[in-house]
């Protein structure tokens, strides 16, 4: 193997984990307006095993994926409704304040796309077996 | 390899979805919950968010277009009738459908369906009420009539034009929370609606026979009309003192054994905590001559007390259609407006407060609920098996029996409040036949005197006073209900089932029922009080106020040049006319020798009091708790002998002891000494010293500090940061301004009928029932602060008015 082989994998490895997380937050958004939440899920597997990465990648394009979708997405509710609903929530769930309400919402989406993307690529490394 | 990975990551995320789409107790399934694009975040309503739209329904008949104002009010205008109703629906469910969901599931005895077993006793006692029964036969007399069956079908039609188009992200958000699906809207629900506030307003806290029943075992009758007159001292009757009745065209014949059978002493009934009506709060309402007034045209006020809750029970509304031009509140629910005016009249309503609801012993033959012995033979009864859902868990169901008389509410299998199992049927004036609707449906179209006193005879239950203006100078109130026509005492406790000679025989006639119109003192107006001396030939029992009306009517008689704003002081006004009558009494009563100077202090701060119930006076705070505590001492030696007792009014303690220095009561019977009222009084006053001494030094006993409002979410503690705690305003009970703990004045409105109609209205909500939007409490501190909102009643020339802010048009196709 040699250093440009070397380089031109790495530069392929980050350019398929942009390409599977832009992937993975763009359809697990447009799934998300016409099925379940949960739908992520299986968007993140789908993602995982058409655009192939190591298993620790995998799992971190599709976590930063949802947790910047859902995160955003949340945020830019919150900051349109000036946090009137947000601190209801927050109080009502007992999450200290809204932004960590935010942040939780994110977080959820983020764990089980994560993990969904990890089977995924586990089930592309060995597609005989699985 | 790969294989043991693979696993492990795919049991955890299917782990993950399984947790986070399940409901965890009073949680919400938090995947779903959480989701940006449909859980709660798409509640979160842009402040900027705009409210316009284009809208077609095939159930139309003709074109329409609702204008927004500035408050999110809607004024209507359709060119039929129908399509108003349906519009009416539409807006209501897409503003309010929650509550109007959770409200009428909870009539019915559902709520189980929604929360678990946690409701399985409520949903039973709902049912045992017959609330639906009475649901159902009002349905039959609404769709017989064909004005109220094409507005309640065109309004059912409305709301579930909002149903049907509902995506799960626009579900109002305590569908998400619960996680639960509104069902589609019927004219059953909007029946159950109307029966559920008949429920809070004449049901059995109004009257309670048990309550009444177990007194007996501690006095006698005499005894008990003592502490609970029928005419109080300090009354000042809806109908003017000295109106001279008619002779009574009918009468109940008191059955022969009433003595003996009846009015005997029993045995301690084990009474269980009960509903009672909240005493001191009720409703004002009053109108007042142009010749009182500024303008010399009438003035019509209102400010009903009820729950006060988010999302509120009012939704305020302009309806314009050929026929009628109607603005005012309503109650998403219902069609119509309920509270308010049209061109040419206005109409409010108090709580009338008579006992419409009797307890009838029952003796069944057997378990089995078939037969009960009614006038020396079996009668069968009519079964009905309750089939109560419950959300998470089995199916629980219940016998009820029907008698003649109603539902046995109480018996071997429910018996939460009755004695020993014994069995008791209703008899409820709310469970007949009938068709309140068609009162609004005339009211809110009505021109004149004559057509108000046509349309108010479709109220049968509960029983209200009506207050009514007009432009054309007159103003009436009517006390308005069908009551039962009784013998002296007949209803007040528990009645013998097996005599038939014990039944309702008849009703009071609809012309002698208590009215005014026009009288000469300039005006009109309830309180909550009973509405006549005791010259009235009609013997009527019941719960009545005192002091609201006392006071009102005393304002009332000094004021001349009327306006608005001396009606909106007066909503808003805090004088204690208890304190008024009392505190001499007390002062005269009270032993200073036996004070130390820090209750001398403490007296001194009483004694210089304004008998204001402002929020920064420590004189009401002082004498609330001096009445509870000098409440509590003189009563509660004679009944801790009974469970749960009801207490004499506190106009009856304070008629007494004014006048009676030697009141019997005031002795505790469980000591050797005999106690004076003197002592008595001293006493209640030292056991009240140390607690609100150290308030004092705390800086907390200011009214503000004591009597704090709390506006609950429906869900109450389920959902507490969705409501407001804390408001302080003043008032109290038996005060005008009737703001208790969770209760006060709902929505208050002031209409002044000149040329062009002057209105004013408040209520302490917002339009939207959207926690997450910026209408859902943007009333609650112009409220608080006794501040109104000029009411615009708009007209078709004004479309381009700057105030309209949002347009929705509805057309059919």
């Amino acid at each position: 193997m040699n250093i440009t082989a070397n380089e031109r994998s790495k530069q392929l490895i980050n350019m398929k984990f942009l390409t599977a997380l832009l992937l993975t937050a763009l359809c697990s958004f447009i799934a998300g307006l016409y099925f379940p939440w949960w739908s992520l899920a299986v968007i993140a597997f789908l993602i995982a095993l058409l655009v192939h990465q190591r298993a620790g990648k995998a799992f971190l394009a599709a976590f930063i994926a949802l947790f910047l979708l859902w995160g955003c997405l949340a945020l830019w509710i919150d900051i349109k409704n000036t946090g009137i609903l947000s601190k209801r929530i927050a109080e009502l769930l007992g999450v200290g304040s809204s932004f960590l309400l935010v942040l939780i919402t994110g977080l959820v989406a983020a764990l089980v796309a994560g993990f969904s993307a990890m089977s995924g690529s586990y089930l592309r490394m060995s597609p005989r077996k699985a | 390899m790969r294989i043991i990975p693979f696993a492990i990551s795919t049991v955890v995320t299917i782990g993950l979805v399984t947790v986070l789409s399940m409901k965890w107790g009073p949680a919400p399934p938090f995947g779903k919950f959480l989701s940006p694009q449909q859980g709660f975040w798409q509640n979160a309503e842009p402040v900027d968010k705009d409210f316009s739209a284009d809208l077609q329904f095939p159930e139309l008949k003709g074109k329409a277009n609702v204008y927004f104002d500035e408050r999110l009010v809607p004024h209507v205008f359709a060119d039929n009738d129908d399509d108003a109703y349906f519009i009416q629906g539409y807006l209501h469910a897409k503003f309010r459908l929650w509550q109007m969901e959770f409200q009428t599931l909870a009539t019915a005895g559902r709520i189980s369906e929604v929360i678990g077993d946690r409701a399985i006793s409520y949903d039973r006692e709902q049912r045992r009420m017959g609330l639906t029964f009475a649901a159902e036969n009002m349905v039959k007399a609404m769709e017989a009539n064909p004005q109220t069956r094409a507005a309640v079908n065109s309004y059912t039609a409305g709301v579930n034009a909002w149903i049907s188009h509902l995506t799960e992200s626009e579900l109002p958000v305590e569908y998400k929370l619960l996680d639960y699906k509104p069902e589609q809207w019927s004219n059953l629900k909007t029946a159950l609606f109307v029966k559920q506030l008949t429920k809070t307003l004449a049901g059995y806290g109004y009257g309670n026979d048990f309550q009444y029943t177990s007194l007996l075992s501690v006095f006698t009758d005499d005894e008990i009309k003592i502490l609970f007159p029928y005419v109080p001292d300090s009354l000042s009757p809806i109908i003017p003192k000295g109106t001279v009745y008619p002779e009574p065209t009918s009468f109940a014949v008191r059955p022969g054994n009433s003595d003996s059978a009846y009015l005997k002493k029993t045995d301690s009934l084990q009474i269980l905590k009960t509903d009672k009506p909240v005493p001191g709060i009720g409703s004002n309402n009053w109108a007042v001559s142009g010749s009182k007034t500024k303008s010399g045209s009438p003035i019509l006020c209102n400010d009903p007390h009820l729950e006060l809750n988010f999302p509120s029970i009012w939704y305020e509304l302009q309806m314009h259609t050929p026929s009628f031009n109607a603005y005012g509140s309503s109650f998403p629910g219902i069609p119509g407006v309920v509270i308010g005016f049209n061109d040419s009249i206005a109409f409010g309503f108090t709580n009338g407060g008579i006992d419409v609801m009797d307890f009838y012993k029952v003796r069944f033959k057997d378990d089995s609920k078939q037969q009960y012995w009614s006038d020396g033979q079996w009668k069968d009864t009519r079964i009905k098996i309750e089939e109560i859902k419950v959300k998470g868990g089995p199916t629980v169901y219940d016998t009820v029996a029907y008698t003649h008389f109603g539902p046995v509410m109480y018996d071997k299998s429910f018996t939460s409040v009755s004695s020993g199992g014994d069995a008791f049927a209703i008899r409820w004036k709310a469970h007949d036949e009938s068709n309140e609707l068609l009162m609004w449906w005339y009211l809110d179209r009505a021109r004149n005197y004559e057509e108000y006193t046509e349309a108010i005879k479709y109220l049968e239950c509960p029983v209200q006073n009506i207050a009514f203006a007009s432009k054309k100078g007159d103003i009436a109130i009517w006390q308005q209900g069908k009551v039962p026509l009784r013998w002296p005492r007949q209803g007040v406790y528990l009645m013998p089932g097996e005599d038939d000679s014990y039944s309702w025989q008849g009703y009071i006639p609809q012309e002698q029922i208590p009215h005014v119109l026009n009288p000469e003192r300039g005006f009109v107006s309830s309180a909550n009080q009973r509405a006549t001396d005791d010259t009235y030939p009609y013997y009527e029992p019941g719960d009545f106020a005192v002091y609201r009306g006392w006071r009102i009517n005393q304002q009332l008689s000094g004021m001349q040049q009327i306006m608005p704003e001396d009606m909106m002081k007066l909503q808003n006004d805090n004088h204690n006319s208890m304190a008024e009558i009392f505190r001499p009494a007390l002062l005269k009563y009270i032993d200073r020798s036996k004070l130390s100077a820090e209750e001398q202090k403490l007296l001194g701060i009483f004694s210089a009091w304004n008998l204001e119930n402002n929020v920064d006076e420590k004189g009401p705070s002082i004498f609330e708790a001096w009445m509870d505590t000098l409440s509590a001492k003189v009563w509660d030696d004679e009944l801790s002998k009974i469970k749960d007792p009801i207490t004499p009014h506190k106009s009856t303690l304070v008629d007494c002891l004014i006048k009676d220095s030697a009141f019997r009561y005031a002795d505790n019977i469980n000591t050797p000494v005999i106690e004076t009222v003197s002592d008595v009084v001293t006493a209640s006053f030292k056991a009240i010293s140390p607690a609100l001494l150290q308030k004092d030094q705390d800086n907390k006993l200011n009214w503000g500090n004591v009597n704090t409002l709390t506006i609950y979410h429906l869900l109450r503690t389920g959902a507490t940061p969705f409501g407001k705690a804390g408001i302080a305003n003043g008032g109290g009970s038996e005060i005008v301004n009737a703001t208790r703990k969770t209760y006060g004045p709902s929505w208050r409105m002031i209409v002044q009928l000149s040329a062009t109609t002057e209105a004013y209205g408040v209520y302490p909500g917002g339009q939207s029932g959207n926690p997450g939007s910026r209408f859902y409490d943007n009333f609650v501190d112009t409220w608080t602060k006794g501040q109104y909102y000029k009411l615009w009643v708009m007209n078709e020339t004004e479309t381009e008015d700057p105030r309209v802010k949002w347009k929705i048009s509805f057309s059919k196709e």
